[in-house]
């Protein structure tokens, strides 16, 4: 291994809005090197690639990538192609492949001239297999991808990048489709094209495979860089704590004695389509005056849990209480009936009706209720004083109740729901990613309404990635992995995370 | 680098300008044709502008035509409304007037004052039970209905020709196939004396108004809307999606029924296998140009039927082929899906690629 660097970045920061999602964040990439990149989700390591690859436009900062001699060049900023020319390669983590014909095409696919004459494949076979044979990622070139397991698209996706002569190459989150045995062969084959003289760049969560494979660590937190290391100087405790930050923050209200259970889950299993909307006989009770936060790294069966709440989701096992009576067939319209307050993860698209009034969708919920109908027909003044009132105490901002509630922002259209929700004074509230995407006032917004419904009696369950909104709201919290949960023994997230991270507590 | 974006807000001048705009151009594009074919569009279009206004009976001849598009127009607008894609409006008039002719002609022993109602009634039934099928299969199976709906069309089309050589043919009819008349007591009675006009166009205008009406006001306007603008709501929000859309269907497919009814107890008298010329296809021409709106229905439905009668007298006085009519048609229909992308998107050029958060 050589110690050239082949990559730099410099200074680079990234706005949305009024969220800062990368500040001011420099590394540099060594000739054969694995360079681990982690952090918790939202901490800007998938916007820092995404600049990197040219998907994005930085707001400050310059990316230098050393050419095929060694010689450190600037890059310009926000081309894929130029990017793709340069020599970085990205494999994604939902694959980019085509999925009705063979491995050898998706290769080959898009790094031929339009209008050539006729296909090369002869000389592209040829090519192909002398990477194959010096990385060890083996693929069956000639099946539809369709019919390849995920491993193996895996692989095409890589041999895609380095066909195009990648010289860096950016994996995200590789590992998390694969079984064990196929994360460790792909470990090998990394590890034989590092020795190559490939960089790789790769992001985890998982820190035991961090801490196996990479060369270096680099560790991510609400945008900023907070710590790099060598891997032979790190352990576990160390980047954990890196990861979620070291100190704990202050719970933002005083706890208050649990009433009774307004939600009981026992033995609630659901069998989704993947691992994001599964869950294995959980058991779980949420009282009365009380928050009860879900932490989990992503996609580790939250989706089933709040589908199963929302009435979304009908369990294949177990039984669900609600203000301790039985749910015997949950749908979205029973829940409602029982008392549940459901503020949606994607409020753009399970949120509200984008085409329709926000004075229509601040009654969606509630279309058998006197207030809203008589005898089958709207009650149009009541349904727009109602908006009117709901958008001055919730602080709904915008064109005003008459017009579609798509031109909202983000945060008001959150606060629709919240007034949506709230208004009607929920026992219990189930409230998933709340503030994903909102800016700070928005998003204190959430937590005040939360606290205040926790005040009033309400049991909240609160799903979140962002571990700082659990430790700050929760009075109790349980982790999520693989779909079953754990609770967590106390408020310690150095512990948590480790949790999160599937190590045992 | 150009994006197209959606529009942020759509101006009402838009939404009324770009049908009319777009029926402006389509005859513009039609006097081409017109001129290759030896005639002047100007005196061309003033003899179809006669065929439709010259006269009380022109008119009401238009009325006449628009009649049935106003029923198919609005059975396409109210299921499009849902995304329910039905476009087996023509099978559907079918079938309502089979059940037509199978209760009018006296099969049936039904007092005579109540054999218009159940004429009616079982038309509109018969036409919504073609919808039945296909619905089932898209929300149990997620099968495409535009290819269930579309193909249910031959199907029944056939299906008609086989019972007006069997069942339901006239045994006075010297072997021609087609069905026995319908009772007197069970036509829809004229509006004026000796012209075609029915009051099948009073039934149509009145649930042109009834559905405008429930689209906007009632709950079940209110959960077709959310179940069409965005179904993964819809269904958060507790609006029952399934029920929803059979709903929607079972109307859908008693609307294209009554076009079958009206044709049948209005005008014709009787059933045969060229009953419509297509209404069910051109009615969903016209729940486009009226951007789905049942208002508008009626609108487009005036519009295009007066493009059909006037096109008919414009080629009996000049001798240009009446095909004409079918090309205006189908150029307004492209005019207006083009001009309602224009009016809901922008195209945006910029030199930079934006971050698409």
């Amino acid at each position: 291994m050589t110690d050239s660097i082949v990559l730099k970045l410099n200074g680079l920061s990234k706005r949305f809005g009024s969220v800062v999602a990368n500040d001011d964040v420099s590394l540099t990439l060594n000739r054969g090197e694995v360079l681990a990149l982690l952090g918790e989700n939202g901490a800007g390591k998938t916007t820092l690639m995404n600049m990197l690859f040219g998907h994005y436009l930085p707001d400050a900062g310059t990316i230098e990538v050393a050419d095929e001699t060694g010689v450190l060049q600037p890059l310009p900023l926000g081309q894929p192609q130029v990017a793709l020319g340069a020599g970085v390669g990205m494999v994604h983590q939902h694959f980019t492949l085509a999925e009705n014909i063979s491995a050898l095409d998706n290769i080959t696919l898009g790094s031929e001239p339009l209008f050539a004459l006729r296909r090369n494949r002869r000389e592209a076979r040829k090519k192909i297999e002398a990477i194959i044979a010096q990385s060890g990622l083996n693929a069956p070139l000639d099946t539809p991808v369709g019919r390849l397991s995920v491993g193996e698209r895996q692989r095409v996706e890589i041999l895609k990048a380095l066909y195009r002569r990648a010289r860096i190459l950016v994996l995200d989150e590789p590992t998390a489709v694969l079984t064990p045995q196929e994360a460790d062969t792909l470990f090998e084959n990394i590890r034989m094209m590092t020795n190559e003289g490939l960089s790789v760049i790769f992001i985890s969560h998982k820190l035991r495979e961090v801490l196996a494979f990479s060369d270096r660590i680099a560790v991510l937190r609400h945008g900023h860089l907070v710590g790099e290391m060598a891997t032979s100087e790190a352990d576990e405790t160390s980047i954990a704590r890196m990861m979620v930050g070291a100190e704990t923050p202050e719970l933002a209200s005083t706890r208050i004695a649990p009433g009774s259970p307004v939600l009981t889950l026992s033995g609630v299993s659901v069998s989704g389509r993947s691992k994001r909307d599964t869950l294995s006989a959980v058991d779980l009770t949420v009282h009365a005056h009380e928050i009860l936060g879900i932490a989990g790294v992503s996609g580790n069966g939250q989706s089933g849990l709040a589908n199963v709440i929302s009435g979304l989701a009908q369990a294949e096992q177990g039984l669900i209480r609600v203000n301790e009576v039985e749910i015997d067939a949950p749908t979205p319209a029973a829940m409602v009936r029982a008392g549940v307050g459901r503020i949606p993860e994607d409020r753009h698209h399970e949120g509200i009706v984008g085409a329709m009034s926000v004075a229509e969708n601040m009654v969606i919920e509630y279309l058998d209720d006197p207030g809203v109908q008589s005898r089958g027909l709207l009650r149009h003044e009541a349904i727009q004083s109602n908006a009117e009132r709901l958008a001055k105490a919730y602080d709904v901002r915008g064109p005003g109740v008459d017009a579609p509630a798509r031109l909202l922002s983000g945060g008001n259209i959150q606060k629709l729901i919240l007034a949506r929700v709230f208004d009607r004074a929920p026992r219990l509230i189930l409230a998933n990613q709340p503030t994903r995407g909102l800016d700070m006032g928005a998003a204190a917004e959430v937590g005040r309404r939360l606290l205040e419904a926790r005040e009033r009696g309400a049991g909240v369950v609160l799903i979140s990635e962002d571990l700082d909104e659990i430790l700050g709201l929760a009075d109790r919290i349980v982790v999520i992995r693989d779909g079953e949960l754990h609770e967590a023994p106390g408020r310690d997230r150095e512990q948590i995370g480790l949790m999160m991270a599937g190590e045992p507590a | 680098m150009i994006r197209i974006e959606p529009r942020e807000t759509q101006s009402r001048t838009f939404t009324l300008g770009v049908p009319i705009l777009s029926a402006v151009i389509a005859l513009a594009l039609a006097a081409i044709p017109l001129l290759a074919a030896g005639a002047n569009p100007i005196v061309a279009y003033a003899e179809m502008f006669r065929g439709v206004f010259g006269s009380v009976f022109a008119f009401s001849e238009v009325l006449t035509r628009a009649t049935p598009l106003i029923f198919t127009g609005l059975a396409a607008a109210l299921a499009f409304r849902a995304k329910l894609w039905n476009i087996g409006a023509e099978g559907q008039l079918y079938l309502g007037a089979m059940a037509a002719v199978a209760i009018g002609s006296g099969v049936l022993d039904v007092p005579g004052i109540l054999l218009l109602p159940m004429i009616v009634i079982l038309g509109a039934a018969a036409g919504a039970a073609g919808m039945v099928a296909p619905t089932y299969l898209k929300t149990r199976f997620g099968a495409d209905e535009v290819v269930t709906t579309l193909l249910l069309n031959f199907i029944i089309l056939i299906f008609v020709q086989m019972m007006l050589e069997g069942p339901l043919q006239d045994p006075m009819s010297l072997g021609w196939p087609q069905s026995a008349p319908v009772l007197d007591q069970g036509m829809l009675p004229p509006l004026m004396e000796r012209l075609r006009v029915h009051s099948g166009l009073i039934l149509a205008l009145i649930l042109a108004g009834l559905a405008q009406f429930m689209l906007a006001r009632s709950v079940w306007g209110f959960r077709l809307r959310a179940v069409g603008e965005n179904a993964a709501a819809a269904r958060h929000a507790g609006i029952n999606v399934k029920r929803s859309l059979f709903g929607v269907a079972i109307l859908s497919g008693g609307l294209a029924g009554l076009a079958g009814v009206s044709e049948v107890a209005g005008l014709k008298g009787y059933l045969t296998a060229d009953l419509s010329p297509g209404f069910g296809y051109t009615g969903i021409v016209v729940a486009m140009l009226a951007g789905l709106s049942p208002a508008g229905v009626v609108i487009a439905a005036l519009f295009i039927a007066s493009v059909f009668v006037g096109a008919d007298s414009m080629s009996r006085a000049m001798g240009v082929s009446s095909f004409l009519a079918d090309l205006v048609v189908s150029m307004s229909l492209l005019c207006v899906l083009v001009g309602g992308f224009v009016a809901r998107y922008r195209i945006v050029r910029s030199s930079t690629a934006r971050a698409a958060s």
